[in-house]
């Protein structure tokens, strides 16, 4: 073999490798977040949360996962099987998908696309058909209602998601992640952008389906919305989804609001890339967290009002003045 | 790119084929998502990101959403596929399927001898934006009342009658 030939099989080996520890360390994350949301609800409840297993119940996470992987997975009879099976691969592997095209460092990110934010909009509307075909075939009519709650709820946050960000994309005049970040290299956007933040976020919450949100999996009216009939480790992927769009979301934000990797003192001491980064996203994760144990649940019909009537013409409002900013 | 343009390309007419031969409403939906991404990657492998984009998230991420939602609001259930293996005889599609066939066979004798190469350039969204409203402006503008027009008239079907009589009108 030839150097040349060496050396693009190291390449290639390298971005192989890179890929494989961010997908685990964005799963491991997204499993760890779970035991961090109990802890923190309870401390903002006022109450202790899982603390037995293990040290302050570190350990909590993994008696979960055992009990998950020895439950018997079981599919109701009256299911539709290639459907009910497919389900949660989607939930699971749409989002994780996304994180291909977010930065985390300069040298750390797993592809660079062109089309980095409308990659990010297809993931996210390929993850409806996971809510939407575990509600059809339970063959239940809670885990239906819950299916079209979430679809209906999902599609009208996400055409103002698109919007939202379009500001931003006008302002750098580019689609990609990586690009984004570099322009926020004197200034976060999250000052000239702050009705883009807060409009994203907000559909980000609906999105990743969490409370004030979470109206898919109402437990007052629906059992347990699309993920009635799930058991075992098919249920586990629909939870852990969940979470993977959490820390997605978070992630989003810090790269596309916050300035991703930079920070003060970024220029003389590179190291400190990822871990601004982090704290960023944990950030995030955590507000996700706060708003959870603040806020009750809207009532669905206002939830769908709010979307159209009111965060839908500001961001629209937002993408103009934007546009007529960036033209001066 | 040409395996990736070929092999996806074969997987968009198996879907579907499959789409139309599928006895269940909701299967079939399935291969037609299943269709139109692999669509999409046919025009990520000729170098058009953006139209790739673009056919997921309009197509395959809000148009099909809105198809399986109304299947799934009809709740089809064994009846349909009854009635489907009785609608899917050869004879109501035999003939139809030999017409195409002669249309696909001129189609593809006409690109044989005119072959582009698949390999084309990489088209930016940058460039399709100056396109649009560059020399396709009128297009753009013809298709934006289309869509204004569809708009009124969802809003309009979409009122509530009680709502009507409540303003005196």
């Amino acid at each position: 073999m030839t150097d040349e030939t060496i050396n693009m099989l190291l390449a290639v080996g390298l971005a192989i490798l890179k890929s494989v520890v961010i997908l685990l360390v964005v799963v491991a994350f997204s499993a760890i977040t779970i035991f961090i949301e109990r802890r923190m609800l309870a401390l903002w409840q006022d109450r202790y949360g899982p603390n037995r297993v293990g040290w302050q119940g570190v350990l909590q996470l993994v008696a979960d996962m055992l009990k998950m992987f020895f439950k018997e997975d079981w599919t109701p009879p009256f299911v539709d099987k290639l459907i009910f099976w497919l389900a949660p691969a989607i939930a699971m592997s749409a989002l994780l998908i996304s994180f291909a095209v977010v930065p985390i460092t300069p040298e750390w990110g797993v592809v660079d696309l062109d089309i980095g934010i409308l990659f990010f909009f297809a993931m996210a509307g390929l993850a409806v058909y996971a809510i939407m075909f575990a509600g059809w075939s339970s063959n239940n009519k809670y885990s239906l209602l819950g299916g079209i709650r979430a679809a209906a709820q999902t599609l009208s946050y996400e055409v103002f998601m698109g919007i939202s960000l379009m500001g931003i994309v006008a302002i750098t005049g580019s689609f990609s992640l990586r690009d984004i970040v570099e322009a926020q290299k004197d200034g976060w956007f999250i000052f000239p952008q702050i009705i883009g933040f807060l409009t994203f976020i907000t559909a980000g919450f609906a999105v990743a389906h969490r409370t004030p949100f979470d109206l898919p999996e109402a437990e007052q009216e629906l059992v347990a919305g699309y993920q009635t009939e799930y058991s075992g480790l098919k249920w586990g992927m629909f939870y852990v989804g969940e979470y993977i769009g959490v820390v997605l979301v978070s992630s989003l934000l810090t790269v596309l609001f916050c300035g991703g990797w930079y920070g003060p003192f970024i220029d003389v001491l590179p190291w400190l890339a990822f871990p601004y980064f982090a704290i960023k996203v944990f950030f995030f994760v955590s507000l996700f967290i706060l708003v959870r144990a603040s806020l009750p649940r809207p009532r669905y019909d206002q939830v769908m009002a709010a979307g159209w009537k009111f965060m839908l013409p500001l961001s629209l409002l937002n993408l103009i003045v934007t546009a007529a900013v960036v033209l001066m | 790119m040409e395996l990736a343009f070929y092999s996806c390309g074969l997987v968009a007419i198996i879907a579907t084929v499959a789409m139309l031969f599928s006895r269940n409403p909701v299967h079939g939906l399935l291969y037609m998502i299943v269709s139109l991404l692999a669509v999409a990657m046919v025009f990520f492998a000729v170098g058009a990101p953006f139209a790739a984009a673009l056919e997921m998230i309009v197509y395959a991420g809000a148009i099909m959403v809105l198809f399986v939602f109304v299947v799934m609001m009809l709740n089809l259930g064994g009846e349909v596929e009854l009635l489907e293996r009785v609608w899917l005889q050869p004879r109501t599609w035999v003939l139809p399927a030999v017409l195409s066939a002669v249309v696909l066979v001129q189609l593809v004798s006409f690109l044989w001898d005119s072959a582009p190469s698949i390999a084309g350039q990489e088209v930016s969204p940058k460039q399709v934006g100056i396109l649009l409203f560059g020399p396709y402006l009128l297009a753009v503008e013809l298709a934006s009342m289309i869509l204004l027009g569809a708009l009124v008239v969802a809003l309009h079907l979409g009122r509530r009658e009680d709502l009507e009589e409540g303003d005196g009108q």
